[in-house]
């Protein structure tokens, strides 16, 4: 029976044709519906539903893990994903590579005014797909509109929370001389992806991004009982940056090998066109870890039995060294420098 | 990845390597020098030094459109954004050119100038018609390479009849570079950049073609090997050059044979002196001015000229004095040789042009190469280590 009284007096939100205008950051009706409407339809749960100004999560028997992220990525839907699964998969990962298994998210959004419900929907659509994947709720969230013109459409903050299990310690700084350098895939199709569908240079090349949560890869790399000092999912600035903060933490030098390094045939053309490094290109579904050299096979091994780790390599190996410095041998039979990249090779990445 | 994979093989590299090492006298040393930026890039990238004997050095050459650009072009380009409100259009690395005023491009952007990073002048183009009712002007910088296209999109400007498209010219030509080296005090008298041959340009060359290389092989005596930007190209090149040393001879050879004939590429000639005449002198960063080493817009484009189109009047700006980008450029000095190479100058914070392109020398060393200094000082510490037990 349908009930005479129609619900809550108020016109659906227009999907379809509608658009997000002040009034859905003013804190008045409309700013609720476009909360219960969108965002509680499809990442709600149990927490969110608590509907107060702060969530209860319950008490946690050890050391918690926090990690927050900004994505700003353009274009907003890009091959291979959005910044909806982007801004998920982003600080998961930063939470996963920490060792810990990650629980729960809260999400910002900046919404432009004039953006698209229907993509604004899509989005979140992406995201509740994502959290789902990754097994972690989102437990708070907050809505701000800024006129147009002073945002592109829509940014994302997000803050994960995870639970680290006692005796699990990864940190940047315990990289030792001897110890080898894992990848678990090809690096570069992240970034190359975006810059395929960058307005000034887009190009057709089949490269999707990496975009993907890592969490299930991690607690098969840890279950495995090798002896991981360092885990990192190079993000921004790629290997090459990621390599060398964790040499300048740990205080060695880290030498690899260029032959073993992946990298898909398309993102290295498309690397050869634009004059790029692939090694200094973002990924968005890729970790590298330090292990003891005893224990490398059988890390590689658990990587390898993973979806997400079948390409895992080694590709360098830790070394003593008091300037940090992070070489190279290359194909060519030479060596060189792997440097952290100068200024901005190209901004809003993710 | 087909078609560059071939020129990049570590055996057939090792090959060459061997044959190279077979081939020096152990009695002489050779010092060659690659005009390009391109070559200067590859070196460092792919470690070709570790690859050559100890008596070959290669000498970084001012062949880096960015490196050469003196500030008062800079500064141009800066006013243009800032003073006379256009779009400005240019290619990446030349935004962190540092410039008057601390300066650049990037930082007058961040102060409000719409200066917006192309890849291709067509794109500076496209900028101008979805923009009517701006003023878009391309910075254009870079060797004969990217003069053609230059060329060909005031013309294509003038057939549609833009009339919100211009161009700062800065184009500027190779053998005048070349020239000027040769010609300069510390190779011709002094003989403090002692130089044996040329490892001549790439891209260039398809444009100009090997002829005009001979003027240089016959008049100065110097060999010429034009080679390509793959590493293989390289040693390939510095093993003919090795060769000709070794017999006496100073002559043009070409190992780009796959895209470098003897006249070159003749349309794009044509094209080039369609819309561009030389210029009497023009200045360039570590050379200073060098006659006829320049284009300009001619008059009958002058509509598309920036320079006539708003009244530039070019004021030349000195370099940084603990700077040593200009003696670096020359061949005189290498990038450890500067004080601030390293400390002050940086990749993220660069005080001379070297250091901005990854085709400069400094950063080229900065980037892929500084390990090695490192490596100097522990044998130099070591060695004096040994010599002081020598002593006891």
């Amino acid at each position: 029976m349908t009930s005479p009284v129609k619900k809550g007096y108020t016109r659906p939100l227009d999907l379809k044709h509608g658009r997000v205008d002040m009034s859905h950051g003013g804190g008045g009706r409309a700013m609720v519906q476009l909360m219960t409407d969108l965002f509680a339809k499809h990442l709600g749960n149990e927490y969110l539903a608590q509907g107060n100004d702060g969530t209860w999560l319950p008490a946690c028997n050890g050391r918690l893990v926090v990690s927050t992220d900004s994505h700003v990525v353009s274009p907003l839907f890009f091959p291979g994903g959005d910044i909806g699964g982007l801004s998920v998969h982003g600080t998961v990962n930063d939470v996963a590579v920490m060792g810990a298994t990650p629980l729960y998210l809260t999400a910002g959004f900046i919404l432009e005014e004039g953006f698209p419900l229907a993509d604004l929907a899509r989005i979140v659509e992406s995201m509740a797909q994502a959290a789902a994947e990754a097994g972690v709720k989102l437990v708070a969230g907050d809505t701000k509109v800024v006129e147009q013109g002073k945002g592109d459409g829509v940014f994302i903050t997000t803050t994960g929370i995870g639970f680290l299990a006692d005796g699990i310690h990864l940190s940047g700084d315990l990289a030792q001389p001897g110890d080898v350098l894992l990848v678990s895939g090809t690096v570069g199709d992240h970034g190359m992806a975006i810059m395929s569908k960058r307005e000034n240079l887009s190009f057709d090349a089949p490269i999707l991004s990496d975009s993907a949560s890592l969490n299930g890869l991690t607690a098969a790399m840890l279950a495995s009982g090798a002896a991981i000092r360092v885990m990192r999912d190079p993000t921004r600035g790629g290997l090459a940056a990621t390599i060398n903060e964790i040499a300048h933490q740990s205080g060695v030098g880290i030498h690899l090998e260029e032959a073993a390094i992946p990298v898909q045939p398309a993102v290295e053309a498309a690397c050869e066109l634009l004059g790029l490094d692939p090694l200094n290109i973002a990924n968005e579904g890729k970790l590298i870890a330090i292990c003891a050299a005893e224990d490398a096979d059988r890390l590689l091994a658990a990587m390898r039995a993973h979806p997400q780790g079948q390409q895992a390599v080694i590709i360098g190996k830790v070394v003593e060294d008091a300037n940090a410095f992070v070489q190279m041998k290359t194909r060519f039979g030479g060596r060189r420098m792997v440097d952290w990249l100068s200024g901005e090779q190209l901004p809003r990445i993710c | 990845m087909k078609y560059v994979d071939e020129f990049r093989d570590g055996e057939v590299a090792k090959g060459l390597a061997n044959a190279i090492a077979a081939e020096v006298r152990p009695d002489r040393r050779y010092n060659f020098m690659e005009f390009c930026g391109g070559h200067t890039h590859a070196i460092s990238r792919y470690g070709v030094p570790d690859l050559l004997p100890e008596s070959v050095r290669m000498i970084h050459g001012p062949g880096c459109p960015v490196c050469v650009l003196p500030i008062g072009r800079i500064d141009l380009a800066i006013k243009l954004a800032l003073e006379n409100g256009v779009i400005l259009c240019t290619y990446a690395d030349t935004v962190r050119v540092p410039a008057s005023d601390g300066l650049s491009l990037m930082r007058a952007k961040a102060r409000g100038g719409d200066i917006r990073m192309v890849y291709a002048v067509t794109d500076a183009l496209k900028i101008a018609r979805d923009n009517p009712d701006k003023e878009v002007v391309f910075f254009a910088i870079g060797f004969e390479t990217t003069t053609p296209p230059t060329a060909v999109a005031i013309k294509q400007a003038d057939a549609e009849g833009m009339q919100n498209f211009s161009v700062l010219c800065c184009h500027v030509l190779t053998p005048s570079a070349i020239t000027n080296i040769l010609e300069s005090p510390e190779v011709r008298e002094l003989g403090t950049v002692p130089l044996d041959g040329f490892i001549g340009p790439a891209h260039v060359s398809t444009i100009i073609g090997s002829r005009p290389y001979e003027f240089f092989a016959e008049e100065y005596r110097k060999p010429v090997v034009i080679a390509g930007f793959e590493p293989l190209d390289v040693m390939q090149a510095i093993l003919m050059l090795v060769r000709q040393v070794n017999e006496g001879r100073a002559e043009v050879e070409n190992e780009f044979t796959r895209a470098v004939t003897p006249d070159g590429n003749l349309k794009a000639q044509n094209l080039v002196s369609d819309v561009f005449e030389l210029r009497r002198s023009f200045e360039w960063r570590g050379l200073g001015e060098v006659p006829y080493s320049a284009l300009k817009i001619r008059e009958r484009y002058a509509q598309f000229d920036a320079e006539a189109r708003y009244q530039l009047e070019y004021r030349p700006v000195a370099d940084n004095k603990a700077c040593e980008c200009g003696a670096i450029l020359r061949g005189v000095k290498k990038p450890t040789d500067c004080k601030i190479f390293g400390n002050v100058c940086t990749p993220e914070n660069p005080m001379g042009s070297c250091m901005v392109s990854s085709e400069g020398a400094c950063a080229a060393h900065y980037t892929y190469g500084r390990h090695k200094d490192v490596e100097r000082d522990v044998e130099q510490d070591v060695s004096s280590e040994v010599a002081s037990h020598g002593h006891e």
